[in-house]
């Protein structure tokens, strides 16, 4: 026990906690509308789309792969499954049923064309974005939707509270979806043997290869949980903008990339954790959320996002340069 | 008992011809070694007794008194078949329990049971007495704890049978003796223990039996104790090496580089040295005892603290290696694959790259005619076996690959040339091939420094041999006067 915190001391999600705090701790003293449960909670809600696709993202990286086309694959899922809920009066069920299946699809697709073709994942992820968001806008002619089922617009609303300004909170179908999306993903990657194989996989793929590891079993796994996260995230999202815009999401995926990075996933693979996924996004959303409070103009807010990652990735660089240092010495 | 037992084994790919009817025993609690050069046939075997490749038809594998048609992979593990590869085929980014039990986590998923495998590491590292921190991450260790890991697995996986790729080539001589007495306790325990090799190592001292493999053909199984370097260096290539030793003393010559009372805090001290035009100085010493770092400083990566360095006679500042290529001195690396080459880029490239100030036209840029001459003549004068110049290094062969950090550094026209360990992991053949261009170079009037922990090495290619031992130059030999022992024992006292 003793043994474990000290490993966490050392590592780098405690240093993005710290971090965190105390960032949240300066934003609290400097406004009083930080630290409200309403804006914690509308934090939640409103970062669990990038949220649940970093949640998928990190397992990608993990294994030692990258998917920059879940974007794509998010809006064609939520276009097909909304425009069919409304048209054929599907019910929760089946429109998530369509929205997740329509992502697997897309991710097995990346997994498949990576694996067969040994193309590098971003060049694939890249390709099938353009090709996925192309064909949608096509298709629909960027149409967007306005007419969502009656359930849906409704959402759920669990836990209700009101605030002392009569303003409702509580939790809402983002935030369960959100926290669903990361313990499943902690489950995986800590307590099943596939999660165990995916690290493996992305610490060293010839030696998963010679010990029999299913290599491209487990790509096709992978990046079909992306899929899989993609098609939640979509819904996620289509309920909280009470609509379905083919053009919005394209172009978010940095922020997940940024997000999950943040949390100290490596590109190279092999490396990442759930907490730290959820630090990342946590410094993220509490960066952006405190630049506006303070009064700060939005626009800085891109410039600071991309000044943190540079410092982030830097240090940690630099402890491993040290560390590797020392080990020689 | 025989382990197993491989009968009229014969492997084609294509047209090449890989094995070629190989008979082989591998007794029970034996340690065997597989000896050959590149290309010999020794990782086709491996592969075809882990399962990896299948013989052709006629051939029979037995293992445990039992005959193996197919043999997979899995199959071949199940039957207590371990291969340690040179690179060890851990995970850097796991623990050191999970790496050891890490083929737990095969077969249908399921939850990961912790316990389990802290469990599974723990009895394999107590049954051959390994004591490693369970959960440092393996990119924390040494080579030669991974390498402990790497035989935990295999134990972990009631191996019978460990066949271990190049298990020396990385290690210092004190973690080769803890591998070598863990390699004694592995055949008490009545494990087969196989080392394949292409070089002529210690693994020799704890070997029983050792079978040479020549173009795909087993030369013969032979007792170690009746095998000497010499005898196995002929078995290996079918060549007989001779070396002659003639008395030429060139210390009458125009002294080129002259060093005095060179001085680097904790590597080494008051160093003294001359080489002379054409003449070959060997440096030998163990690992650490300065060797590497003194000849850095020749090149100015690596400044001293105190003393002289004269190259003709003019004496240089030696603070940048650019001042050193300015003057004539060239380096060849001990590790030629990461600081020698770019082994992404052509072979023309990596030749050239010393010298490309030498090859702009007009304007600065590159003059493609002059850097195809450049290269031509090189890969012509060095004999490097090449079939494009464009080609990426890495397709050449360890011997080829170093003929082109030769070339790379000959195209300076260089006055003096320093080789740290010039021929490490390149076949005996194109060892002596490498020779053959060092003494070409020496006739041409280059002074050439060769350092190396080999003694043959030294003694049968330098005129003159200094002996460097913590740092200091405790001795000078003539070659043709010092036998091998006499300098082995100067190295080691």
């Amino acid at each position: 026990m003793i043994d474990a915190l000290r490993r966490f001391s050392h590592s780098h999600e405690a240093r993005l906690l710290a971090v965190v705090l105390t960032l949240g701790a300066v934003l609290t003293t400097a406004t009083p509308s930080f630290l409200t449960l309403q804006n914690l909670f509308d934090l939640l809600t409103s970062y669990a789309f990038l949220g649940i696709l970093a949640a998928g993202l990190l397992v990608v990286l993990v294994a030692g792969g990258i998917d920059i086309s879940f974007t794509a694959t998010a809006s064609v899922a939520q276009y097909l499954a909304l425009s069919f809920a409304k048209a054929y009066g599907l019910g929760w069920a089946e429109t998530f049923g369509l929205a997740i299946g329509t992502g697997i699809a897309c991710g097995l697709l990346n997994a498949w064309l990576i694996e067969s073709l040994r193309i590098s994942s971003i060049i694939v992820t890249i390709a099938t974005l353009n090709i996925f968001y192309g064909l949608l806008v096509f298709v629909t002619g960027g149409q967007y939707i306005y007419a969502l089922p009656d359930w849906f617009s409704k959402g759920i609303w669990w836990f209700e509270f009101v605030d002392a300004d009569q303003i409702p909170y509580g939790v809402n179908l983002q935030i369960l979806l959100l926290l669903l999306a990361f313990t499943a993903t902690w489950v995986l990657l800590n307590r099943t043997t596939i999660g165990r194989q995916i690290y493996a996989l992305g610490g060293n793929r010839d030696a998963a290869g010679r010990l029999g590891f299913h290599v491209f079993g487990l790509n096709l796994f992978v990046y079909g949980y992306m899929g899989f996260m993609a098609g939640i995230a979509s819904l996620a999202q289509a309920q909280l903008a009470q609509s379905v815009a083919p053009t919005v999401l394209v172009g978010r995926e940095l922020d997940v990339l940024a997000a999950v990075v943040l949390g100290g996933a490596s590109l190279n693979g092999g490396v990442g954790t759930v907490l730290g996924t959820v630090l990342g996004l946590a410094l993220l959303a509490v960066m952006q959320n405190g630049l506006v409070l303070v009064g700060i103009s939005s626009y800085w807010s891109q410039f600071f996002v991309g000044l943190v990652i540079l410092v982030s990735v830097s240090s940690t660089s630099l402890t491993l340069r040290r560390r590797a240092g020392s080990a020689v010495a | 008992m025989a382990f197993l037992e491989l009968q009229h084994i014969s492997k084609r790919f294509g047209g090449v011809r890989a094995l070629e009817d190989i008979c082989l025993t591998l007794e029970a609690g034996e340690v065997h070694c597989l000896v050959g050069e590149n290309g010999s046939g020794k990782s086709t075997l491996i592969k075809i007794i882990s399962g990896v490749q299948p013989p052709e038809a006629g051939g029979r594998i037995v293992i445990a008194g039992t005959e193996h048609t197919r043999l997979t992979p899995v199959e071949s593990t199940r039957l207590g078949v371990q291969v340690i590869y040179q690179d060890l085929s851990l995970f850097p980014n796991l623990t050191v329990a999970e790496n050891i039990a890490v083929s737990g986590h095969l077969g249908r998923p399921r939850v990961v049971d912790w316990r389990a495998i802290d469990e599974t590491a723990r009895s394999a590292m107590a049954r051959i007495g390994v004591v490693l921190d369970l959960h440092a991450r393996v990119e924390t260790l040494s080579i030669a704890d991974r390498q402990l890991v790497a035989i935990c697995r295999a134990m972990a996986a009631d191996a019978r049978l460990v066949i271990m790729d190049e298990p020396t080539a990385s290690l210092t001589r004190h973690e080769v003796d803890a591998l070598l007495s863990l390699v004694r306790e592995l055949k008490s325990r009545n494990i087969c223990v196989v080392f394949v090799s292409h070089r002529l190592d210690e693994v020799m001292e704890v070997a029983e039996r050792v079978t040479v493999l020549r173009d795909g053909r087993k030369v013969g199984t032979y007792d170690a104790a009746e095998m000497d370097d010499h005898r196995l260096a002929v078995l290996m290539t079918g060549k007989e090496f001779r070396y002659d030793l003639r008395d030429i003393d060139l210390t009458g010559r125009p002294v080129v580089l002259e060093v005095e009372g060179l001085t680097r805090r904790g590597e080494y001290e008051n160093v003294d040295l001359r080489v002379h035009e054409g003449e070959i100085l060997g440096i030998t010493g163990l690992l650490g005892s300065g060797r590497t770092e003194l000849a850095l400083s020749l090149f100015g990566m690596n400044p001293a603290d105190s003393g002289t360095i004269r190259i003709a006679g003019r004496p240089l500042t030696m603070r940048t290696n650019r001042e050193a290529i300015e003057n004539g001195v060239a380096y060849v690396s001990e590790d030629r694959l990461t600081l020698g080459l770019v082994l992404d880029q052509s072979i023309s490239a990596n030749t050239v790259v010393t010298v490309l100030d030498r090859l702009a036209g007009r304007l600065g840029l590159i003059d493609p005619k002059r850097q195809r001459e450049t290269v031509r003549r090189w890969i012509q004068d060095l004999g490097i076996k090449v079939s494009d110049p464009a080609n990426p290094v890495k397709t050449l062969s360890g011997g080829n690959q170093q003929r082109v950090v030769l070339a790379k550094w000959m195209a300076t026209n260089p006055r003096v040339l320093i080789l740290d360990s010039p021929t490490v992991g390149v076949d005996i053949s194109a060892k002596d091939g490498i020779y053959e261009i060092v003494k070409r170079l020496a006739a041409e009037g280059v002074a050439v420094i060769m350092i190396s922990d080999e003694i043959p090495e030294v003694l049968f290619h330098s005129h003159r041999v200094l002996v460097m031992r913590a740092g200091r130059l405790t001795g000078e030999f003539r070659p043709h006067r010092t036998s091998e022992a006499e300098l082995r024992v100067a190295v080691n006292a």
